[in-house]
């Protein structure tokens, strides 16, 4: 009997183990093509562009033989034309200039024309080539070129922090009228901690006040603040740009209280941008606050107090190290959260006021720069990342255990 | 985990100094006068009387709801009462906030700061006193040291057993030298053999530093090995105070016979009162003499307990007027001791206790009988709940 019975019961365990994994499969598998290759396919864009270097076989293996910098000799001239005739054949010609702009701005044309006079065979020397195309008779134009025949390039990211690769081959600031993704980044990170902040101070005495009513106001409270929550965030935003018109409710309301003299420009503003988007993030700060405040045993705050501290001690070295978790949780979703915003500066927010994902949605939807927009995004995902491995490293916080 | 279960483990006291004078003979060292606590309509506790000796240890024993926590949360100063006053030490406390009331309160579920190392949490309310910082490492010490915790100074609650949980509480309470020690149901939370253990630390501990304790809990043996006194609560009130001798031999009324202790239980008719006595008809005609407590009066109907080790078998009271025939229907073995239950020939089942040398089987007869002193007759109407205590109740 026993000898039967034991490999079945092996066969079972083994079952055991697989079970689970087969009926999260489907999820995972999902999860693995749709969510995770995309993301690795276009944020693999911001260092791999193969573009140039496919468009120039030639002209790589003549500047292979072109020692020195600067603008090469006579070779790698015909080898360029020889290239780009194939290229305008082939229909690629007007990718590799788009590239080439991105590297090199005011590229595209020249290279276009150079491109249909090659066709036509003529003019396919040095002299004659940069006539067509003065760029081409430019140090930084072949620096730019000779980077761009890799197919690894370290442009965009260093793009995305207002950097780049001088001709002397060192690592330096781009001119101050093209940096702008510094102050881009910089002004995100200032309006996520802004309206974190803001949260805060809104969410916590709140949750302290719902977590000590009667368990039936309470869920009526708590519904009040979930309601826009369950509404999408357009119709959030959308609502804010009533209230926030010049003729709008809310100015309305500070003129009748007396508290304004004049309309105050709410919409297209910075003021208006943060008053919309702290709405909206108060219940991914509050409900984090909240959950972790109920389940603070209301007798430690009492032992406290017996064993001789008063409110304020009980409440400073007691509750709120016991709250602390849910306080930096909800706080790191809304910051997290608030690094992403792009419908909201849209609407609400003015010229100045777009933050970091608007330079991606433009670079994907309207510049077609696909390889900045992955930079970009790629430099706003790793320091989400690094925030978030921060605080659970140094902090102690596990967000998978907040429940 | 608990190291060792002898007495003289426990070392030495908090501090000299901390040992109080005890029997000094003042009785009202914590006063209840007219305390009500009502919620609405509710009353939690009504019209309370108490006082309480320096060095007591007085426990409120009741039933769940019976209002004994309500009672301790006002002296702790967590509920103020609707009505009344209480004084501690001869001052009313109606306006100090607990954190002014110098009363250590030991919790439930111990009520350990969970972000704090075992050090920190006995520190606590010495550090909140302000006391300098080379005084509280010392008495930390201590404190550990009478609990025998130090080797744990520095974990975290959570590293605990709920019994070394329990003692840190503990220390925790006393290191500040209250005079006063509240505790609502320690030992709730523990196993039977540790909870009888730590019954005799705290034994210990109230005899070694004089402190003066206030008990509550729900479990009556608790109650009785450790108490100088015993409050029985019953709906908001106290049904009796008294020492755990006098409530068991004693009890005043139908509700504390069934809360302390077993007692087997029997309904009649009075039919006549002699002095102090009474003689009850039992359904079926059966007739015992009881002692008569309260208002006994021919005719009405009474509420019978006799104490199951009080019921002897035939020959063993000579002297009883109350001698019945019956019938064993089992034999239960106890180890040290053996119950038979025994049913009446009305039909009621009596349990009986006796030796473990007894061999009688089921179905053989028996003569029962119990000494009038033991048996003691109640006014009906104030029938005890359905306390787990009670046994062999009969309707």
């Amino acid at each position: 009997m026993s000898s039967i019975a034991l490999p079945k019961i092996g066969t079972t365990d083994r079952w055991d183990g697989l079970r689970p994994l087969a009926l999260a499969a489907p999820l995972l598998l999902l999860l693995l093509f749709s969510f995770g290759a995309p993301i690795v396919a276009l944020l693999s864009r911001a260092v791999y562009e193969p573009t140039i270097a496919n468009a120039l076989p030639h002209t790589i293996a003549a500047l292979r033989q072109d020692s020195g910098a600067g603008v090469p000799g006579e070779p790698v001239f015909l080898a360029l034309a020889a290239d780009l005739k194939q290229a305008q054949a082939a229909g690629a010609v007007y990718e590799f200039a788009k590239a080439l702009n991105t590297r090199l701005p005011g590229a595209r044309s020249q290279v276009l024309r150079v491109a249909r006079i090659a066709t036509q065979d003529q003019a396919t020397g040095k002299e004659a080539m940069i006539k067509a195309a003065p760029l081409l008779g430019e140090e930084q134009s072949w620096a730019a070129i000779r980077t761009g025949t890799n197919r690894f390039t370290s442009f965009y990211l260093l793009s995305a922090f207002d950097l780049r690769w001088t001709e002397r081959g060192t690592i330096g600031a781009v001119p101050a009228d093209q940096a702008v993704f510094l102050r881009v980044f910089g002004r995100t990170f200032l309006i996520a901690t802004i309206v974190t902040l803001a949260t805060l101070a809104l969410a916590f005495p709140l949750a302290f006040v719902i977590t000590n009513l009667r368990p039936a106001v309470a869920g009526m409270v708590l519904v009040l603040v979930l309601l826009p929550f369950w509404t999408s965030i357009l119709v959030r935003t959308a609502a804010w740009t009533v209230i926030l018109q010049k003729f709008g409710l809310l100015n309305d309301l500070l003129l009748w209280l007396g508290l304004t003299s004049d309309r105050l420009e709410l919409m297209y503003s910075r003021t208006g941008l943060i008053i919309a988007m702290t709405h909206i993030q108060l219940p991914f700060t509050l409900l984090p606050i909240y959950s972790v405040m109920r389940s603070v045993k209301p007798s430690l705050v009492r032992a406290a107090q017996s064993l001789g501290a008063r409110p304020f001690t009980a409440f400073w070295r007691v509750y709120l190290p016991q709250v602390m978790p849910g306080v930096l949780a909800g706080c790191l979703l809304t910051f997290i959260l608030c690094l992403g915003y792009y419908i909201t500066p849209v609407l609400i927010g003015g010229a100045s006021d777009q933050l970091i994902s608007n330079f991606i949605a433009n670079y994907v939807n309207v510049e077609l720069n696909w390889e900045m927009a992955a930079a970009l995004s790629f430099v706003l995902l790793a320091s989400t990342l690094g925030l978030y491995v921060t605080l659970t490293r140094y902090l102690g916080l596990d967000l998978f255990k907040m429940g | 985990m608990v190291s060792t279960g002898q007495s003289s483990s426990l070392r030495s006291p908090l501090a000299a100094g901390a040992r109080l004078a005890t029997g000094q003979g003042d009785a009202k060292f914590v006063e209840f006068i007219d305390v009500e606590k009502s919620y609405g309509n509710f009353h939690a506790v009504r019209r309370l009387n108490l006082s309480i000796g320096r060095g007591e240890f007085l426990t409120f024993l009741g039933p769940s709801g019976s209002g004994k926590t309500t009672t301790l949360n006002m002296l702790a100063g967590f509920e103020r009462p609707s009505e009344g006053v209480i004084t501690l030490d001869g001052k009313s406390v109606d306006r100090l906030p607990p954190y002014e009331r110098n009363i250590g309160m030991v919790f439930q579920n111990y009520a350990l700061f969970p972000h704090m190392s075992v050090a920190d949490n006995v520190a606590f309310p010495l550090s909140v006193r302000k006391l300098p910082r080379a005084e509280i490492g010392p008495r930390v010490v201590r404190a550990l040291e009478m609990v025998q915790l130090e080797r744990f100074k520095d974990r975290k609650p959570a590293q605990l057993s709920g019994g070394q949980q329990q003692r840190v509480a503990l220390a925790r309470a006393l290191v500040f030298q209250p005079t006063l020690v509240l505790m609502d149901e320690p030992l709730g939370a523990l196993d039977k053999k540790l909870r009888e253990h730590m019954q005799i630390e705290l034994m210990q501990i109230h005899q070694m530093l004089g402190v003066t304790i206030v008990y509550v809990t729900h479990d009556q043996s608790e109650a009785l090995t450790m108490s100088d006194r015993v409050a029985i609560f019953e709906s908001g009130a106290i049904d009796q105070i008294g020492t755990p001798d006098e409530l068991y031999n004693k009890p005043a009324t139908a509700f504390v016979a069934g809360f302390i202790g077993e007692n087997n239980a029997l309904d009649g008719v009075v039919e006549r009162v002699v002095g102090n006595q009474c003689l009850v008809a039992l359904p079926t005609g059966l007739k015992t003499t009881a002692m008569a407590i309260g208002d006994i009066r021919p005719g009405a109907p009474v509420h019978l307990t006799i104490r199951p080790e009080r019921i002897g078998l035939s020959g063993a009271g000579a002297d009883s007027d109350n001698r019945f025939q019956a019938t064993v229907d089992g034999r239960i073995y106890h180890g040290d001791h053996q119950r038979l239950l025994a049913r009446l020939a009305s039909g009621q089942i009596l349990t009986v206790k006796v030796g473990p040398e007894a061999t009688m089987a089921a179905g053989e007869a028996i003569d029962l009988c119990w000494p009038i002193s033991d048996c003691r007759a109640f006014p009906a109407g104030a029938v005890p709940d359905g306390s787990s205590a009670n046994i062999g109740s009969v309707s």
